[in-house]
């Protein structure tokens, strides 16, 4: 059988389940789910099918699996690791349609939503009863909760409350041979062994959230949100481990170097001090008179750590706007070059100066520029390596600089990813942070789900060749 | 019940090798939940030899320690710089280990404010059912790299693994800390107080509410601050009693001191709003109890075997675990058996080395 007989033979049973227009074939469609927000890698789909109901999705897994047809489930394609890159040949489910909020109780402090619901919808959705979904990565005015359960997406705010994962209390999934399955429950405790901690953060290994329970929380009362300035990223640096140090626990604690200053200044007039080395940024939440307290020391902290200016925001809207500055950071910063990598690696709190000074040698070396923009108060780095694709030879540099800060993390007792999972672009880095034997049960665990592994295939476990280099080296 | 052997082994390798050649093993640390206990012809493998701190840094707020390692030693250690696991671990002065803790997945009444044991927990190494060591999750206090195992113990009685050592992020203790009690007349009304809590914007450490008519509250933070916080909360409260000295208050909690010698302790998770269905039912009966953590898991004492409450449990769809009493099967109420955890089961523990689920 030739190949083209063979795709249209598999196509035809798919067809079956969809009505026109919402099964994409043609090249002009598919060009816009080749990608994701990693875009240095592309791959072309077989088809993109737009489910609107969760038993589409079911009939549609069921479907693959029957065929061993791989497929990947995609929300809005905000994934920075390439775990929403389709397989090639394989099928894209894309569950964008799949976006109501199904039940809002606020008095339980509930949202039960399905998959392709927006992250800040949810927010919005719970704003009129003093509640909301706190985990916040910087792309929530479009990653869905599917994704953002797949990856066990963070945000600025986890040094209090966690990432994703400690915010979701019940699942409905779809196992990649098309069990249904249900788990976990409506209370914030639970007996027997925690399978949404497990589920939460798998990568679209074991199958696709079809509903998913979310914990609100109440809205705090007051924030106090101070922008401190300093002459030198490590000042920045040493200043976050005396913030920590001082038995605050602020909610947000994150830094900005030059570059990212200027770019969020350029796109949307922050007001930021431009000649800044670094920014830091923290922010108090709680009730009022406790953040009143913890502010008068907090300042103390941040006057005594070396800081030339420091800023308290005045309002809701200069809050907001200093916010906007920080989450729109990747975007501007991308302004200033045709391409761009984004690092997630953690380090050790204390070690954040170390680590900083050695992305900055790194980036010499590779004749790179390297944007720093991340979540200090977790140690979460979030280097922006520039580049551009056009140049022979960029990518690759990038790539490699990309790796040695990998490197550089595990290194100093950290984790390759803090908030973006290892998707296509970390999956040789795993086997240098985990063993072996470690993979080996990670992948048993997913061949229990997965039997065909058609469920995202190729994505976080190292490639055989792979394995091989980086037992090699 | 046969009185099973009892092996202690003295390092990771021999709990390796005691897992191997033994066909039904169950792990325990301190043995101070005592409602689970090891089934018929199981050998204990306890591992209260595996103790110690191996790491901690109190720059870091994060810890790493064997499994055995009593949590008021940790306790202890991070609190002379400042420091605390926020959940209440509990049991921790009857000698709870930290391994034990996690696999019986407990939180006490502090796990109101920043969640409870896994939450807390980073990264585990556990000896799976072939007898070999795993590592999962990691050291620092974010981390998605790989499949979150650690989070998966939690709760897993010792069936999937034997813990042998975690990693723990920790918080700034509180500086102060001041405990208010509301008396209502009758449940109804105290279970409208909780619920109005729950919604509220105070922060609360803990919200417990104990039949018939009574609301404790604890709140934590800044001294200065304090009092005002205590004022504005008695506001809302419309009274309240601030109880000063109030530790001792919250250690019978997390140690359960208020269930009498002999009956069964039972963690049942519920919500806030169902907690009122569940005292109506449980009323009538001999029971004692206690709603945590805002209403979500009432904590049921009960002073035979708890067949009759089983029942109870079913008929409203919630399930219970067996801590405290005499040993039995450690599931109470509704039976979930999911295609999902069988799944990890077999992955995990293929040959049933650890005992089944449910």
């Amino acid at each position: 059988m030739t190949e083209a007989v063979d795709r249209a033979r598999v196509l035809q049973g798919l067809r079956a389940l969809y009505p026109e227009g919402r099964i994409l074939t043609r090249p002009a469609e598919l060009a816009a789910y080749e990608s994701d927000a990693l875009t240095a890698f592309r791959a072309r789909p077989l088809a993109v099918v737009l489910p609107e109901t969760r038993e589409e999705v079911v009939a549609t897994v069921r479907w693959c699996h029957r065929h061993g047809v791989p497929f990947v489930a995609r929300g809005s394609g905000t994934s920075l690791s390439g775990g929403s890159l389709p397989v090639p040949e394989g099928i894209v489910i894309a569950l964008n349609r799949l976006n109501r909020i199904l039940r809002l109780d606020p008095e339980e402090r509930i949202a039960v939503v399905e998959p392709g619901v927006v992250n800040l919808d949810v927010s919005r959705a719970a704003a009129p009863f003093g509640l909301y979904y706190a985990p916040d990565p910087s792309s929530q005015p479009v990653c869905t909760i599917g994704g953002n359960v797949a990856f066990n997406s963070g945000g600025a705010h986890c040094l209090k409350y966690g990432m994703t994962s400690n915010h979701v209390l019940a699942l409905e999934v779809v196992l990649a041979d098309g069990e249904v399955v249900r788990f976990g429950g409506e209370s914030l405790e639970g007996v027997g062994p925690d399978l949404v901690g497990l589920f939460v953060g798998s990568e679209g290994l074991f199958g696709i959230a079809l509903e998913v329970t979310l914990r609100l929380v109440p809205k705090p009362e007051a924030y106090r949100t101070v922008l401190a300035a300093y002459r030198s990223l490590e000042a920045a640096g040493d200043a976050v481990a005396q913030v920590v140090a001082s038995g605050l626990l602020p909610g947000a604690v994150e830094i900005m170097d030059r570059l990212s200053i200027e770019a969020a200044e350029a796109a949307v007039h922050a007001g930021y001090p431009e000649d800044a080395a670094a920014l830091l940024l923290v922010e108090l939440e709680g009730e009022e008179p406790e953040v009143e307290a913890e502010l008068v020391e907090l300042l103390e902290v941040v006057r005594a750590s070396g800081a030339y200016e420091v800023r308290l925001a005045r309002d809701e809207a200069d809050r907001q706007r200093i916010w906007k500055g920080r989450k729109g950071a990747f975007s501007a910063v991308g302004r200033l070059s045709p391409d761009y990598l984004v690092q997630d690696g953690v380090v050790p709190r204390t070690r954040l100066g170390i680590a900083l000074a050695e992305i900055e040698r790194l980036s010499r070396k590779y004749g790179l520029r390297v944007a720093n923009v991340f979540h200090a108060g977790d140690g979460n780095l979030h280097p922006l390596i520039l580049y551009d694709g056009r140049q022979p030879g960029q990518l690759q540099r990038a790539e490699e600089l990309a790796g040695e800060i990998l490197r550089l993390c595990i290194r100093l007792g950290g984790s390759i990813t803090g908030e973006h999972g290892v998707g296509m672009e970390k999956r040789q880095y795993l086997a240098e942070m985990f063993s072996e034997q470690d993979l080996e049960v990670m992948r048993r665990l997913r061949r229990a789900m997965d039997p065909g592994e058609i469920a995202n295939r190729g994505k976080m476990f190292p490639v055989p060749q792979q394995l091989e280099a980086a037992a090699a080296s | 019940m046969r009185t099973g052997a009892v092996l202690r082994p003295s390092d990771v390798d021999s709990l390796r090798e005691a897992v191997r050649q033994q066909p039904r093993v169950w792990p325990r640390g301190a043995g101070t939940k005592t409602a689970l206990a090891p089934p018929e012809g199981a050998v204990v493998v306890e591992v209260s030899q595996l103790r110690g701190v191996l790491d901690y840094d109190p720059a870091e707020f994060t810890f790493t320690a064997l499994a055995g390692t009593p949590v008021r030693e940790v306790e202890e250690l991070l609190g002379r710089h400042g420091q605390y696991l926020p959940f209440d671990p509990p049991l921790s002065a009857a000698g709870a280990t930290l391994g034990g803790t996690l696999a019986s997945g407990l939180s006490g009444p502090g796990r109101y404010r920043y969640g409870g044991v896994r939450d807390f927990v980073l990264g585990v190494r556990f000896v799976d059912g072939r007898g070999e060591l795993v590592r999962a999750g990691g050291k620092v206090v974010k981390n998605a790299a790989g499949f979150d195992l650690a989070k998966l113990m939690a709760g897993s009685l010792g069936r999937l693994g034997v813990v042998v050592e975690l990693s723990f992020k920790v918080f700034p203790a509180p500086r102060a800390r001041a405990s208010l009690r509301v008396d209502r007349p009758g449940f109804e009304a105290a279970w409208g107080l909780l619920r109005a809590l729950y919604t509220s914007s105070f922060d609360l450490e803990a919200v417990d509410l104990v039949p018939p008519g009574t609301v404790w509250v604890r709140v934590a933070g800044r001294p200065e601050s304090l009092p005002t916080r205590v004022q504005r909360l008695r506001a809302f409260l419309q009274g309240g009693e601030v109880v000063e000295g109030d530790s001792g208050i919250w250690e019978e909690v997390r140690e359960f001191r208020w269930v009498p010698s002999g009956w069964t302790l039972v963690k049942v998770p519920v919500t806030p709003r169902r907690v009122l269905d569940l005292e109506r039912e449980l009323l009538p009966t001999a029971s004692l109890r206690r709603y945590s953590a805002g209403g979500n898991v009432a904590w049921v004492a009960w002073p035979e075997e708890p067949a009759a409450l089983s029942d109870l449990l079913e008929r409203l769809d919630l399930r219970g675990l067996r801590v405290l009493g005499p040993p039995g099967l450690p599931f109470l109420g509704r039976v979930d058996s999911d295609g999902f955890s069988s799944r990890v089961k077999q992955a995990l523990d293929p040959v049933g080395r650890f005992g089944p689920y449910p």
